[in-house]
């Protein structure tokens, strides 16, 4: 897994709610045995029309918005556990997803992934997306170190919050098996201790 | 001491360890696995070069991807059929028992969980897929991970959890005519919205859910992801007994006694205490159906589409009102439909083509309407045949097809195509999901069976006495 610390980059706004992980990643593409290469499908029906076409209302379509910062409505990756979601916004190069709320599985599959699910209150979100309707190259900063979010411009900030343990593998780059594999002798005495009742 | 929860009663006996301020290390009994999210899984044991821990505790078979006809010619889609076929390679090369295509156990792995007994209660289950939680039915601690937590399962037999909160949903009383289980879960997540229980672990309980049979308990608990939840189970009792009694992998003879003496005590003590609670009432609920796209988009049958949110205009309802093409203010009913589908891991089973048929009996589907049933499995297939039901839904115009996913997710070529109408049993509306374009609005396997016959979408009750 890719270490994270600190970034900052200008943004892509997404603002609805309630963006499920089927708009992310339509099932039609899961027929992959890789993790690789679900970025070029990231938001397929949202980005193409049914020939292939970009359509140019959609906000990745669009050159002025750019940026490893996705930011999105509330409730964001509701619905099927599949974890190609992370993987497709994470390969198209994002490495930070701001909301105001996450579904679970998401922010688990994201964490999974080096991709940062940054958790903002309500009106910090809309300030973000106010920002970036009249501003679509302000930047934002994410530092995992102090959990902080700051709005560059206007030096707006708010904290977020991490689960330490998580927060510690992000910033080393370890993932979770290897933390579990460490931890084996510790389940087979568990096993060991069901036989037994 | 304040009693505990059932789920704090069983996820705290499967804690193997807690890691200083972070998850918990939780000891998995049972792992489900199909071929969409394990081949990345199983490729990191290879990077890793290690095994399946406990190859014996997980089951795998072949559901989201397979055609629901001729499953016994090779399957006509390349990608499909190398996934599946990447599922047959990784099970042999790791030791994990496959159900796959031919075999006479293979169907949706929700399904095929509970009908072989694998699923039980107290355990701990999980499987790369979000509607898991159907085996909470069971009174177990069922929840969908992740690829990367299919992998942590299959190195360790262990996932790395935060605890989740603890959310009671209590329903009382006697269901009207023409309402069911379907209705019931449709009618919750319709009061809860999609995001309203996310973070928590519910357990169902009161009279309504008692009177359930188990086929109907795990259409309640399959959905209670769609209101966010990481999961939702329903205490033990004489109907879950009764139900796995005799099943293939259900323990037998004294053991089968000493069993069901564990599970008597699998409830929630009296003075144990909930993060939350809700109180619901069976007399309130109708059959439901859902207008938007996402579940929580629901209203009573006869009820009219609303024009705002919470007071609000919503540019999310907006946009799932365009969708749709459908009109806030305006009523469903007699609504012109094209497809129905009766079918997934919310609506498949016995119970579910045995409702259907006993309405649709001695009747005929509209000419327009295109409807398919999807069997939840090859068991379930068997069993309808059986009891004769194919021959009554064949004659009222209703395809019965081979068991999968099918057009649950629209993975094989079981698609609803763009712009048309499918009134369908499965638990997601979302944009899409049925096909690109697809309008999918969800109701009960009676509302569905229902607006086949018609042709629009009908209101059940007026249809039976
Ligand atoms: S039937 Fe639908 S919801 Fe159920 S496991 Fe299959 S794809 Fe998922």
């Amino acid at each position: 897994m890719e270490k994270f610390t600190t970034l900052i980059s200008t943004c892509v706004p997404l603002p609805y709610e309630d963006i499920d992980t089927d708009q992310i990643i339509p099932a039609r593409f899961l027929k992959a045995t890789t993790r690789e290469g679900f970025g070029d499908k990231l938001f397929c029906d949202w980005r193409y029309d049914e020939t292939g076409k970009p359509d140019p209302d959609f906000v990745l379509n669009q050159d002025k918005y750019k940026g490893s910062i996705l930011v999105a409505g509330k409730n964001f990756g509701c619905g099927s556990s599949r974890e190609h979601a992370a993987w497709a916004i994470h390969d198209f190069g994002f490495k930070v997803v701001i909301s105001s709320f996450f579904a679970d599985i998401f922010k688990n599959n994201a964490l999974n992934n080096g991709l940062l699910p940054v958790q903002v209150t309500e009106s910090f979100l809309n300030n973000i997306f106010s920002i970036l309707d009249d501003d679509h190259e302000a930047q934002i900063k994410v530092d995992l170190e102090n959990e902080e979010v700051t709005l560059m411009e206007s030096n707006l900030t708010e904290n977020f919050e991490i689960n330490p343990y998580k927060k510690l593998c992000l910033q080393k780059g370890y993932d979770d098996i290897d933390f579990l594999l460490s931890k084996l002798e510790q389940v087979e005495a568990f096993e060991f201790s069901l036989m037994k009742v | 001491m304040a009693g505990k929860t059932l789920f704090d009663k069983i996820w705290d006996k499967h804690v193997v360890h807690e890691v200083e301020n972070g998850p918990q290390v939780l000891y998995i009994d049972r792992h489900f696995i199909h071929e969409v999210t394990s081949p990345q899984a199983f490729d990191g044991l290879r990077k890793r070069g290690i095994g399946v821990f406990r190859p014996a505790q997980t089951v795998a078979t072949a559901d989201h991807n397979v055609p629901t006809e001729n499953q016994h010619l090779p399957i006509k889609d390349e990608l499909s059929r190398r996934q599946v076929e990447a599922l047959i390679s990784n099970c042999k090369e790791f030791g994990v028992e496959l159900y796959g295509l031919g075999h006479p156990w293979q169907g949706i792995v929700h399904v095929i969980g509970p009908e072989l007994g694998i699923t039980q209660p107290g355990m701990t289950i999980v499987c790369g897929d979000s509607h898991t939680s159907t085996h909470g039915a069971f009174g177990s601690i069922a929840f969908g991970i992740g690829t990367s937590e299919v992998e942590q399962v299959f190195a360790t037999q262990c996932v790395l959890q935060k605890k989740p909160k603890r959310l009671k949903i209590d329903i009382n009383g006697e269901l009207k005519k023409g309402v069911v289980s379907k209705d019931i879960i449709l009618y919750i997540i319709s009061q809860l919205t999609t995001g309203g229980c996310t973070g928590y672990f519910v357990e169902f309980t009161g009279s309504t859910i008692k009177s359930l049979s188990m086929e109907a308990r795990m259409t309640i608990c399959n959905m209670s992801i769609e209101m966010g939840a990481r999961g939702g189970l329903i205490a033990p009792d004489e109907t879950t007994f009764e139900y796995l009694r005799g099943r293939e992998f259900a323990p037998k003879g004294e053991e089968w006694d000493k069993k069901v003496a564990e599970w008597q005590q699998l409830k929630t003590d009296e003075d144990a205490a909930f993060d939350k609670e809700y109180h619901f009432s069976a007399e309130d609920i109708e059959p439901m159906i859902t207008y938007g796209t996402n579940p929580g988009m629901g209203i009573g049958i006869a009820q009219n589409i609303p024009m705002t949110s919470n007071g609000h205009t919503d540019p999310a309802l907006r946009k799932a009102l365009e969708y749709m093409d459908l009109k806030g203010g305006t009523q469903l009913l007699g609504k012109k439909i094209d497809y129905v589908f009766i079918g997934s891991c919310t609506n498949s089973r016995i119970e579910d083509l045995r409702m259907v048929a006993d309405l649709v009996k001695g009747k005929r589907k509209a000419d327009h309407v295109h409807a398919m049933i999807i069997p939840g499995s090859k068991q379930v297939e068997q069993q309808a045949r059986r009891e004769g039901l194919d021959k009554i839904l064949e004659s009222a115009g209703f395809e019965l097809r081979q068991p999968g996913c099918s057009a649950c997710l629209g993975m094989n070529e079981d698609r609803v195509p763009k712009g048309k109408y499918c009134v369908s049993t499965s638990n997601r509306n979302f944009e899409g999901r049925q096909g690109p374009g697809a309008r999918t609005m969800l109701a009960s396997p009676l509302t569905a069976a229902a607006a086949a016959l018609n042709g629009y979408i009908t209101d059940v009750r007026e249809m039976i006495n």
